[in-house]
């Protein structure tokens, strides 16, 4: 009886622990899928805002805009039809706020049931009209030419360099700068953190007593408990001043001084995972070294190294997964100026910075936060990229012991 | 005998829920960001005053409450902009007819490094810095220092207004650095010698400068003061809306008067903005 009741608890237990692994597995899975579901609406929409079109005077000969011209036009960059191969006349922007500046009141009725025809007999008075308007206003007695947006492309949005997702009339969704940006920082930041952590493992593993080891080991994991918005204001104060002295820039929000606050916070990752790895070298290994009358640093760089060699790389790569990221301790320090950094001396923008930062205000279910969304699942590939490089190089690292 | 029971069982749930409607106030308000702080604290001092009353105050931006405005999902939309077209337009499709009152002012302080020469700035030049075509101080009477200019981030209702008022609706320039908090922009500014960058005047500090404004191509620069912003002659100056059905009139009115009182007026003074001059 009593070894029936016990064998039935067991199964109990058993099964809540498959129960917890599937929820989390399931939550995993439908968090990607949410993810990308998401994401990947923004390429079936056109740059233009749901509900708007843009429309222009029928005898105007310009096809198409391309949403960057678009943008230009109403930055009053491009200011005459001829520069997009049009006719000779000067472009005049119409917003639908502007209808007052056209309409008294009462031609546009106290219910604004005159709206569609002011705008269908201003767009034919006006030969170089480019109106943003809505949709619904552009009925089958339209005197105007609505014009038609292409998509947003994969490769557009990729590949773009402009990164303006509240523009008017279109948005423009160019995430290269912030993928070039957030590979910059943490390229760097490791660049940075690296040697520093690996010294430090070494030190910690082979070289320090054991009094000295047990000071130093929690005082580097405190390192990790340290809330990243802390690191930003740390950052902020401390680090962005000191660059902007020591090189002498006009601005000290820049890629750098975000690398260096990365770097400070990938090193806990850094010397766990690699201390942890130079400790399993088998003590045969060493005493054979010293046995062979090499001394103590010709065992560590000879021996030592290149057997925790895949451990020390796991560690490198966890810390750039680390650093692609983390968001509020950038956010903080990169100036987050959307432009494609030249040196890591410029402000630059990063993936999660920007997600984090306009989320807030994006409205749901519309283009600019399905894009965010999109940007969500490139940081996703990016950091699966570098956890299954991990997994690789840890299983490698089986196949040598053997 | 249990019919009766059942009748006397909801009867009272009926009277104590009507009288519980009748004592009560409930009002939702959602919308700007920026007017959060100020709609919260006048609810939370209204509520002190009227212990009936109920007042949720919800943010997420001034299109936000207007969108639930415009879905009955809130009383009180609350926003840093005038309500525009389109959205009066679907106001209108779905036949509800709505007011509008201004509960208070905001401005907006340019400000650069203390050790910046340059005290006065036109809204053309403005509009050049912050778009990208005027790079250094030295074109507009300073010296010879790169510009560096301070923006908020595009979720911030401060972003769309300076876009709307002084850039006259053109988009920023890429190399604008944007930050993610007020106090993060004044420190940025006060340890940056080419900086320049706009904040709630409120949030004005030692650190940094204030430059004077000219809205008329030069001929009178206006400094940004509570005075200034009140009268209107500082120009970067807007108001902040409160937006309500015409049928929820009665509901929300004592709410907006107290706020439009010398004591509501007190407290938008204390929030960091500008009364409503009288």
């Amino acid at each position: 009886m009593k070894r029936f009741f016990r064998r039935f608890i067991e199964k109990f237990i058993e099964g809540i622990f498959f129960l917890s692994s599937s929820v989390t597995t399931l939550t995993v899975l439908l968090i990607v899928v949410f993810l990308f579901r998401e994401g990947m609406g923004v390429f079936n929409k056109t740059p233009i805002e749901e509900g708007f079109a843009i429309a222009l005077n029928k005898n105007n000969s310009v096809k198409e805009i391309s949403s960057l011209d678009m943008k230009n036009i109403f930055d009053q960059n491009i200011t005459n039809w001829k520069t997009l191969g049009g006719n000779n006349d000067s472009i005049i922007l119409f917003r639908i706020d502007d209808i007052s500046n056209y309409f008294t009141d009462e031609q546009l009725g106290d219910s604004l049931q005159y709206v569609p025809k002011c705008i269908s007999s201003l767009v034919d008075s006006l030969t170089g009209i480019i109106a943003f308007i809505p949709e619904k206003y552009i009925d089958k007695h339209f005197a105007g030419r609505k014009l038609p947006m292409d998509k947003i492309s994969v490769g557009k949005f990729l590949s773009g360099k402009e990164w303006f997702p509240t523009a008017q009339p279109a948005s423009q969704l160019g995430v290269l700068p912030l993928i070039l940006g957030t590979l910059w920082v943490s390229l760097m930041a490791i660049l940075i953190a690296l040697p520093l952590g690996l010294a430090t493992a070494i030190y910690m593993a082979e070289i320090a007593s054991e009094k000295v080891r047990r000071i130093l080991k929690p005082l580097i994991e405190l390192l990790a408990g340290i809330p990243s918005v802390v690191y930003g204001f740390f950052g902020l104060i401390v680090i962005v001043p000191l660059i902007q002295k020591v090189f002498d820039l006009p601005v000290g929000e820049t890629g750098l001084a975000g690398s260096i606050v990365l770097g400070i916070m990938a090193l806990p990752t850094i010397i766990t995972i690699s201390e942890d790895a130079i400790r399993t070298t088998p003590r045969a290994m060493k005493e054979a070294s010293l046995a062979l009358g090499a001394n103590k640093w010709q065992t560590i760089a000879r021996v030592i190294i290149p057997y925790s060699m895949s451990g020390i790389t796991a560690a490198a790569i966890l810390g750039i997964g680390r650093a692609i990221g983390e968001t509020m301790a950038v956010l903080m320090v990169t100036g987050n100026a959307a432009v494609i950094p030249h040196t890591i001396l410029e402000p630059v923008r990063t993936i999660p910075a920007t997600i984090a930062a306009e989320l807030g205000e994006a409205p749901q279910g519309g283009l600019h936060y399905e894009a965010l969304f999109a940007l969500g699942c490139i940081l996703f590939i990016l950091t699966m990229a570098t956890n299954l490089l991990v997994e690789y190089i840890s299983k490698k690292r089986k196949y040598n012991k053997q | 005998m249990k019919k009766i029971k059942t009748i006397a069982l909801f009867g009272t749930i009926i009277i104590s829920a009507v009288a519980f409607k009748l004592g009560d106030i409930n009002i939702k308000i959602k919308g700007s960001d920026t007017v959060l702080p100020l709609s919260q604290k006048e609810a939370e001092v209204f509520m002190k005053k009227n212990p009936m009353a109920k007042i949720t105050v919800i943010g997420g931006g001034s299109g936000v409450g207007i969108a639930a405005f415009l879905d009955g999902t809130t009383d009180i939309a609350m926003s840093s902009r005038k309500i525009k077209m389109s959205e009066k337009m679907k106001l209108q499709d779905a036949g509800k007819a709505y007011k509008e009152v201004v509960i208070a002012n905001d401005a907006l302080s340019i400000i650069v490094n203390p050790n910046n020469k340059v005290s006065q700035l036109t809204r053309e030049q403005l509009e050049g810095i912050f778009t990208g075509k005027i790079t250094n101080w030295k074109d507009v009477g300073g010296d010879d220092e790169k510009i560096i200019a301070y923006s908020r981030e595009s979720s911030s209702g401060t972003y769309e207004f300076f876009k709307e008022h002084v850039l006259n609706n053109k988009n920023y320039g890429s190399t604008v650095l944007n930050m993610p908090a007020t106090g993060a922009i004044v420190q940025s500014i006060s340890q940056t010698k080419g900086a320049i960058g706009y904040i709630g005047l409120a949030y004005m500090e030692k650190t940094v400068k204030d430059v004077k404004v000219s809205y008329d191509k030069g001929k009178t620069y206006v400094e940004a003061t509570v005075p200034n912003a009140q009268s209107k002659t500082y120009p970067i100056t807007r108001p902040l809306y409160y937006y309500y059905l015409t049928k929820d009139a009665a509901k929300v009115k004592p709410l907006i008067d107290f706020i439009l009182s010398a004591d509501g007026q007190k407290i938008v003074g204390e929030v960091g903005y500008v009364p409503l001059s009288k």
